[in-house]
């Protein structure tokens, strides 16, 4: 390319060394585009992250790969590995063991294969067998993969199909929580790409968590000559005339460079350009939703204490309510992980128990505390989080949790803000999405949580896609 | 370069995208999409690959002439000649 002159020229500048960034570096960096990916943290992978604490490794986020297929070609893990000419081991995926969705008196399984999906419900709601089967079909006939796409009510579709509120709710349940960004509803792509991502596909995990990810994206990225520079913020994005022509760091530097990806999100892309946070499509358009964690270790397997399950996601109220915290943790419902609980045949075996609660918080509550009162709160809610959500796990008592608990932590809205930089510590990005990934600036692109894919699949495949709609394809 | 080297030189780049599909039954007047796991991504690739190592260009419009081996060859004839390769 015609800026191989070293010093601060760039083909592109990738704003976020996360799942999608690298995605995207990684295309452009193998057709010999040069590449830089700034990242304001010191560790990789945005909001699948991982840090280490007492000895023990974290992951952030990542309780499951989801879209697991074993060798499935024509599926978003076999697309996304083949255009990043990785080998299919790369992520060293072992699959679930099995899950459930946990309502009131009524539970439905699920696992890697959607036929156990389907006999749950022929079993609990045989009334809606039928229906179900209906809205399976309308979900496999849908291609929720194109950038073009308007947005449509995934609650109206869904139930204009099944008339039982609560089976709507039980599918809705877990579908939301690992992935929307609205509250109450989702658009039906995105919908249909997590139905398909946990239903159709499935859940699998590294032994070693999401840093084995992680690695195979940096090792690949920097064999083809791609660059980065870790704990490197970016002021804001220089532009002319509706054009970008580089970013200055929030050291002083200037970058230079013939387009830009940003992976930060969409109001917090538009804030790199001149945006205030006061702006009314700025506030309009922050996420509302954010999430707390606490995580148990504990000196036995979850097996051991009759927890053989992956993952559970529970509600305990007449309608599933997904939507903006009232309290600092809405305790309603949640969604239980022991990343044990996976097949991780002859990979070995996680050295202790993990028990990790997720559920909505309240990021103005969160923020609101001072430091004291900050850590005392997480001390009062700790406790409570986790009796919430065992009353979901028959057999099992907060006294045994505590008794076997050898060290835990917990994040809260403040800390994902803190780590990912997304305003008001919204997980799943901006209400709205920018599927085509254009901005206001003619090579400026959105990728990652605001351009709308799913997951840590649906991350780097939106890496990749806006890489080659807007870069490759168009010639840059 | 005839047009069996051409062939040839499209066959190479499928290997390196696709290492997982068998190429050694490909009937060259078939579709490719009919004969292998091939999406639009893939093909995208190909170009990008004739880009990066043969200096030639094929444009948007233009991505349904590799549809089969023999439209390939038809199609990349006159690029090749043109770069002197």
């Amino acid at each position: 390319m015609d800026v191989s002159e070293g010093g601060n020229l760039y083909d592109t500048i990738v704003i976020g060394c996360g799942m999608a960034g690298l995605a995207a570096g990684i295309r452009l960096a193998m057709f010999g585009q040069r590449v830089m990916i700034l990242e304001k943290h010191n560790a990789p992978g945005g909001l699948n992250s991982f840090y280490f604490q007492g000895g023990r490794k974290f992951d952030v986020g990542l309780h499951a790969v989801t879209n697991f297929v074993e060798g499935g070609r024509g599926t978003p893990l076999g697309t996304l590995l083949r255009q990043l000419r990785l080998p299919w081991d790369a992520f060293k995926l072992c699959p679930q063991i099995g899950s459930r969705i946990a309502f009131p008196g009524m539970d439905l399984r699920f696992n890697n294969s959607i036929e156990t999906l389907e006999s749950e419900v022929a079993r609990v709601f045989p009334k809606d067998i039928d229906a179900f089967r209906k809205l399976r079909k309308v979900i496999l006939e849908h291609d929720a993969l194109n950038l073009e796409s308007k947005v449509q009510s995934a609650r109206e579709i869904v139930g204009r199909i099944i008339q039982n509120p609560l089976l709507q709710d039980m599918l809705f349940c877990p579908l939301m929580y690992y992935g929307s960004a609205r509250e109450r509803d989702m658009d039906f792509d995105q919908f249909a790409t997590l139905w398909k991502a946990i239903f159709e596909e499935g859940f699998a995990r590294p032994l070693e968590g999401v840093r084995v990810i992680i690695r195979a994206l940096l090792e690949r990225y920097r064999s083809l000559g791609g660059t980065r520079r870790m704990k490197c913020g970016v002021k804001r994005i220089l532009a002319k005339n509706e054009t970008a022509h580089g970013v200055e760091l929030e050291t002083g530097e200037v970058l230079e460079a013939k387009q830009v990806i940003s992976t930060a999100g969409w109001a917090e892309t538009k804030l790199l350009c001149g945006s205030q946070r006061t702006d009314p499509d700025i506030l309009e358009n922050t996420g509302s939703l954010s999430f707390g964690e606490t995580i148990s270790f504990l000196d036995t397997k979850p097996a051991e204490l009759g927890c053989g399950e992956t993952i559970i996601f529970f509600n305990d109220s007449d309608q599933f309510h997904y939507g903006k915290a009232e309290n600092p943790f809405d305790l309603r419902s949640g969604v239980i992980c022991f990343p044990n609980n996976y097949d991780y045949g002859r990979s070995g075996d996680l050295p202790e128990g993990i028990l990790r609660v997720t559920g909505i918080a309240s990021y103005d509550h969160w923020t609101r505390f001072n430091a004291d009162s900050y850590e005392a709160q997480k001390r009062n809610w700790f406790p409570r989080i986790i009796k919430s959500a065992i009353r979901f796990l028959p057999g099992i008592d907060w006294e045994t949790i505590e008794k076997r608990t050898v060290y835990q932590d917990m994040f809260t809205p403040r800390t994902i803000e803190k780590f990912t930089s997304h305003l008001g510590g919204a997980v799943y990005g901006a209400p709205r999405k920018a599927k085509d990934g254009r901005t206001e600036l003619s090579n400026v692109f959105l990728a990652g949580t605001d351009q709308g894919f799913l997951g840590i699949v649906g991350a780097m495949l939106s890496g990749i896609s806006i890489a080659n709609k807007h870069v490759l394809m168009s010639g840059r | 370069m005839t047009k069996e080297d051409i062939k040839k030189v499209v066959l190479d780049i499928i290997s390196e995208i696709a290492p997982d599909e068998d190429l050694s039954n490909v009937q060259p007047g078939v579709r490719l999409r009919e004969q292998l796991d091939l999406d639009s991504m893939d093909f995208l690739d190909i170009v990008m690959e004739l880009r990066k190592k043969h200096g030639i260009e094929v444009p948007e419009e233009d991505y349904q002439q590799l549809a089969s081996l023999d439209s390939c060859a038809d199609y990349l004839t006159p690029k090749f000649t043109g770069v002197g390769a």
